[in-house]
């Protein structure tokens, strides 16, 4: 049995955690809550970590915020809810209030560009990483592959020329078709089989 | 008065941003120029200053621009302007669409969204590691040292998978990228 108070400051560090080592905003953020939120505390599972990921892409606001009240709602309510949102808040925001502070020229340190300029290639593994990780949990099937494989090429081909793809519009062009389908799918079969 | 300004403006940013920072900074220069709180120049930095900083590019700015323009009570205003939406939105889809979530057409859709959202994710990370690689700005030369971290990560992503059966924690990955970064430029 989960006794609430230690979930909560659990909820609250983990999170904390989340918010100081995550580089590269969103996509990077996935394998890491992922580490934290579904290998180290199984307080999700994979499936749970994917529909999570589904709903943060499509709601406003930042990622990370999304994924943490969901899991803190989830484990502890509303005081988990707002633990787990403050403590991915946190750190940004001591860091960055210090930062405006203090150090107005804080690119111009040699130290810290060469160890962005790593991070970025970092983070940039940790999307692959993190996209993969979901690919081999994708059902085999002709369609998902389907709509994954467009949705990559399109995506990746907006890139490389700078066409300023929505990733939303994809995203509902995707569940459009998908929801046509399943439409037409059942029509057919009620047709043929006369109500199953 | 500022301090409203402030919340307006990350409140709109918080409300209207889809799919993470990368779209919502165009969004972002929107609201912070037409209030004329900063030149271009200054937000450009600000938006570097915030990629390379820790924790959720969109929450990094916002404490930044607040705190360069009304102090910590503006930080403080502009933080939870752009995280409040996220929250109360997250809060309502698990109240009210719990239900609607498990109806077979809500799961036709999710069908379709789940692998968009894989390809998008995929995409996001092959061109970013392309684009570390040979960066396409500097006259399509190949960024061997770039190339050199890529490689030595991936052996150690690798090695360690096979020698300890586990996958090598994320936060690790992040240092060693820092470290190699560190000594290699």
């Amino acid at each position: 049995m989960r006794k609430p108070l230690p979930m909560l400051s659990q909820l609250f560090f983990s999170f904390m955690k989340v918010g100081l080592v995550t580089f590269g905003g969103g996509y990077a953020m996935i394998s890491v809550i992922t580490d934290a939120c579904v290998e180290k505390k199984q307080w999700l599972t994979q499936d749970e970590m994917m529909d999570l990921t589904v709903v943060a892409e499509s709601t406003p606001g930042p990622i990370a915020i999304n994924c943490a009240t969901y899991v803190g709602y989830k484990m502890a309510g509303m005081t988990g809810a707002v633990l787990a949102t403050l403590g991915i808040v946190l750190p940004s925001f001591v860091i960055l209030y210090i930062i405006s502070m203090f150090l107005e020229h804080f690119l111009e340190y040699q130290v810290i560009a060469a160890a962005c300029r790593g991070i970025k290639v970092g983070v940039s593994l940790l999307i692959l990483d993190a996209g993969a990780t979901m690919l081999k949990k994708m059902k085999k099937k002709p369609q998902p592959r389907i709509i994954a494989g467009c949705a990559f090429v399109i995506m990746l081909l907006g890139n490389l020329f700078s066409l300023r793809i929505s990733s939303v519009a994809l995203m509902l062009a995707a569940g459009i078709i998908s929801l046509s389908i399943f439409a037409a799918k059942s029509v057919s079969e009620q047709r043929g089989g006369e109500g199953q | 008065m500022i301090y409203l300004e402030l919340l307006l403006g990350f409140l709109k940013v918080g409300c209207f941003t889809f799919g993470g920072a990368y779209s919502a900074i165009p969004l972002i220069r929107d609201v912070v120029l037409s209030c004329g709180w900063l030149s271009d120049e200054e937000l450009s930095y600000m938006i570097a200053v915030s990629e390379s900083t820790p924790g959720p590019i969109m929450v990094n700015l916002a404490t930044y621009v607040g705190s360069s323009q009304a102090g910590f009570l503006g930080a403080v205003l502009a933080t939870l302007a752009v995280v409040l939406p996220s929250f109360f939105v997250i809060l309502l889809v698990m109240n009210l669409l719990k239900g609607i979530l498990k109806s077979k057409y809500a799961q036709a859709v999710l069908q379709g969204l789940k692998p968009c959202m894989i390809g998008i994710i995929l995409a996001t990370g092959v061109y970013m590691t392309l684009h570390n690689c040979f960066p396409l700005a500097q006259g399509a030369k190949v960024d061997f040292r770039a190339l050199m971290i890529v490689v030595l990560l991936v052996a150690c992503m690798s090695m360690y998978r096979t020698l300890k059966k586990k996958k090598l924690s994320p936060i690790l990955l992040i240092i060693a990228s820092a470290v190699l970064g560190i000594i290699i430029y």
